[in-house]
């Protein structure tokens, strides 16, 4: 399954599910949950972290936290 | 007194809630830290209509109540207890138009303490720009409260909400979630075996360790043990609150607010493209760094002139004009060179302290911390260790606080354990000082000062150094943590001035002073000290006199060796000699030797000492810069203060731990006496070892 982790610079998805165990509550606090709309504005030199758009709030995360958000692709 | 209405002032970080408090309190705040721990306390009185008052707490910024940090923790031990002389009687929940979903979060959890609550929407002179619509009406009826539209910036909004804090007796107490929704068979048993709690509250007790257990909490209540259930089933019935709570934020958003998204895209792209671009980012970032220290060396120099032409003119009319005696002499003599010697530094930390706001303020750290975090974590860091690196340059206790918000335990060690490294404002006294002695006043290519340059090298020696400790630390350390990281990348904004300038101003003062206090207690022991001596030193003339029986010397020369055989055997110069062949190796006498050593509690004092010892008996120089450009080597002839010896104290200076606070800050946030000791012999050795061998290749 797609996670953010392997989104294209631009690329927009709808969160589907997230694992929760692995995902730390701040970030559920921010925004990232099933159902909302997450967009990929930028990545880091290096391809790391990513700058995210998620529900309308801006955030930056590091690619292996990315890789537990899974998405369906828009 | 009238009693005064309590205010707690709380919000998400980056909504402007600084700036709100600012306008409701002007200059009438206070920063203080909780007792016990080193939470930032702001506080501050606000006048409102008919003498009436209210006392406003600036609590930290927070996404939720649910406690992942100590600063966050101060916040929910706050509305937890009633009994809390700063429990509020009114809530304002500040937050940004722009991100207002997310900022309910944190206003419905508030409001379900039963906490009378102003929901304060801030920025919104943004609201057309960004085409966004609310209606009040309806958003008040839907959250249960009373809503103020504000603008920091234009100061509009103010007076609204000033209105409602008065009238806070009449806000609705209503919750927004019932709690047992949640969990509602959890919930049921927990309302049954303590019936006469709130339920809410309780279920915020019960989980406040949840995500929050490894750091120190000194002065914290213990919670109610109802431990039923384990660790991960509470974390997930976090998980399930917080999905509740957006449920009903989007439900009710979705009929009061709307938002023309083609008319959202602005300029924060266009500008995030090249700030955080592979190239062009790092680019604009090391220009940006190297135009501020080129500019605190270069601005401040004026006014440090004139501060110091002003306190060797103030000794100088002590000294004249007040009757002769020991208390004239310790005035002249003692506390004002070693007040002097900090006052000066006033404009270069102003300077400081100014820049490292605006950055903030601005939106340009987290672009930075973004930027960055790859290239750190080679090295054992994450990219918010930039933010607590930058500010070490101001000095290394906030900036060492400043951590707090890096999530991985380890990276957050090994930048508490390196921040020492950066060059503080504390080490700009010394390093000033001794640039101005030993590289001359020349321009590279016309345009660079060759003392700033010389700065400027000693800047990146302390980044690299740092660097390069958290890169040993991070091969050696064996410290068993989860890589997490997440950091929000606020708006861009235009830094507004008052914001600014408080900050600078509070920083400033509360550097001065503190740095004060030791300095001028201090300054009158040494003074003390080297006034005073046994034996030898109370017949100093008659020896003089024995030593040249002719009597060849004329009136001045006769004085003068008085003077300095007195200053060599009063009780300072016992204990300089002492010492000396200790630091005789990195080129330095016995006065600079008494000078490190009481500049031991902070650095800053070098120069104080310095102007001390150097005063007593020399009426010559008046700056503290001529009386240390006249000192001469005793056996050679030479200054004093020459290239090799001078290198090796700004080496010294560079890496020894020279700052008790620092190292109280760090058993602090560490919880543990190893972290402190382990930094301070660490530094201390290597400055040792390095002031060594540059003295004897460069002598």
């Amino acid at each position: 399954m797609a996670t953010i982790a392997g989104m294209q610079k631009g690329q927009k998805g709808i969160i589907r599910d997230v694992d929760l165990d692995r995902i730390p509550l701040k970030l559920l606090e921010m925004g990232c949950l099933p159902g909302n709309e997450v967009t990929l504005i930028q990545v880091a030199p290096f391809n790391d972290p990513l700058y995210l758009d998620i529900n309308g709030s801006h955030l930056a995360i590091r690619k292996d936290v990315a890789a537990q958000i899974y998405i369906d692709l828009c | 007194m009238a009693q005064q209405i309590q205010v707690a002032l709380l919000g998400n970080p980056n909504t402007g809630k600084t700036s709100v408090f600012n306008r409701l309190t002007g200059l009438n705040q206070k920063v203080g830290n909780y007792p016990g721990i080193t939470v930032e306390k702001k506080e501050g009185v606000c006048n409102l209509s008919r003498g009436k008052k209210a006392h406003i707490l600036d609590l930290p910024g927070t996404y939720s109540l649910n406690a992942s940090s100590i600063d966050e923790n101060q916040v929910i031990e706050l509305l937890l207890n009633k009994n809390d002389k700063d429990y509020p009687d009114v809530a304002v929940v500040v937050c940004e138009v722009e991100n207002l979903k997310r900022n309910l979060l944190l206003f419905t959890q508030i409001k379900d303490l039963k906490i009378p609550t102003i929901l304060a929407i801030n920025m919104a002179d943004r609201m057309t720009r960004k085409a966004i619509s609310l209606d009040i009406p309806a958003l008040e009826k839907a959250l249960h409260t009373k809503i103020v539209l504000l603008s920091a910036r234009n100061n509009e909004g103010f007076e609204a909400l000033k209105t409602q804090i008065e009238q806070f007796k009449n806000l609705p107490m209503t919750p927004c979630l019932d709690t047992t929704v949640i969990a509602p068979e959890y919930f049921d048993r927990l309302a049954k075996t303590y019936p006469a709690q709130d339920l809410y509250k309780l279920w915020l007790v019960i989980t406040q360790d949840v995500n929050f257990g490894k750091l120190d909490r000194t002065g914290v209540s213990g919670p109610i043990s109802f431990q039923t259930e384990s660790i991960s089933t509470l974390k997930r019935l976090q998980q399930k609150e917080t999905i509740k709570r957006y449920q009903f934020i989007n439900d009710t958003l979705k009929t009061t607010m709307t938002v023309n998204v083609a008319m959202a895209k602005d300029f924060r792209s266009r500008l995030d493209r090249v700030l955080t671009h592979h190239v062009w980012g790092y680019v604009i970032f090391f220009a940006v760094l190297t135009v501020i220290f080129q500019a605190i060396f270069d601005w401040s120099s004026y006014p440090m002139d004139f501060i110091d032409q002003t306190f060797a003119q103030m000794g100088e009319w002590v000294k004249q004009n007040l009757p002769k005696g020991d208390f004239t002499s310790l005035l002249a003599e003692g506390v004002l060179p070693g007040l002097g010697g900090i006052i000066i530094f006033i404009p270069q930390i102003a300077f400081l302290f100014l820049f490292i706001a605006i950055l903030e303020e601005t939106g340009y750290m987290s672009r930075v911390v973004f930027l960055m975090d790859r290239v750190m974590r080679r090295f054992g860091l994450s990219g918010k260790s930039v933010v607590p690196l930058i500010s070490g340059t101001a000095c290394a206790i906030p900036a060492i606080m400043a951590t707090r918000n890096i999530e991985n335990w380890k990276e957050r060690l090994i930048t508490i354990l390196v921040t020492p490294f950066t060059t503080c404002s504390a080490r700009l006294p010394v390093y000033l000082i001794i640039i101005s002695l030993i590289i001359p006043q020349q321009r590279v290519l016309g345009l660079f000062s060759l003392q700033g340059l010389t700065l400027t090298f000693l800047y990146f020696l302390g980044f690299a150094s740092a660097i390069f400790a958290a890169f040993l630390l991070d091969r050696f350390l064996k410290v068993p943590s989860r890589s997490f990281f997440v950091i929000e990348m606020p708006n861009y904004k235009l830094p507004m001035a008052k914001n600014v300038l408080i900050t600078m101003v509070e920083k400033t003062k509360s550097f001065v002073f503190g740095a004060g206090k030791i300095i001028f207690a201090i300054s009158i022991v040494l003074w003390v000290l080297a006034s005073y001596g046994p034996g030898e030193f109370n017949h100093a003339p008659e020896i003089i006199d024995q030593r040249n029986p002719d009597n060849t010397l004329s009136v001045a020369a006769r004085n003068a060796a008085i003077e300095s055989f007195q200053l060599e055997h009063s009780y300072i110069g016992i204990m300089g000699k002492a010492i000396e062949p200790i630091v005789s190796p990195l080129g330095y006498d016995w006065k600079i030797g008494i000078a490190i050593v009481s500049s031991f509690a902070a650095r800053e004092v070098f120069v104080g000492t310095l102007a001390t010892i150097y005063s007593v008996g020399n009426d010559d120089e008046q700056t503290i810069r001529n009386r240390m450009a006249a000192e001469v080597h005793p056996l050679l002839g030479t200054p004093r203060f020459n290239f090799a010896s001078g290198v090796s104290l700004l080496l010294f200076y560079a890496f020894a731990m020279q700052c008790m606070s620092t190292l109280a800050v760090v058993r602090k946030e560490t919880n543990s006496w190893v972290w402190p000791a382990g930094q301070l012999i660490f530094m201390t050795t290597l400055a040792y070892v390095v002031a060594f061998i540059t003295y004897q290749i460069l002598n």
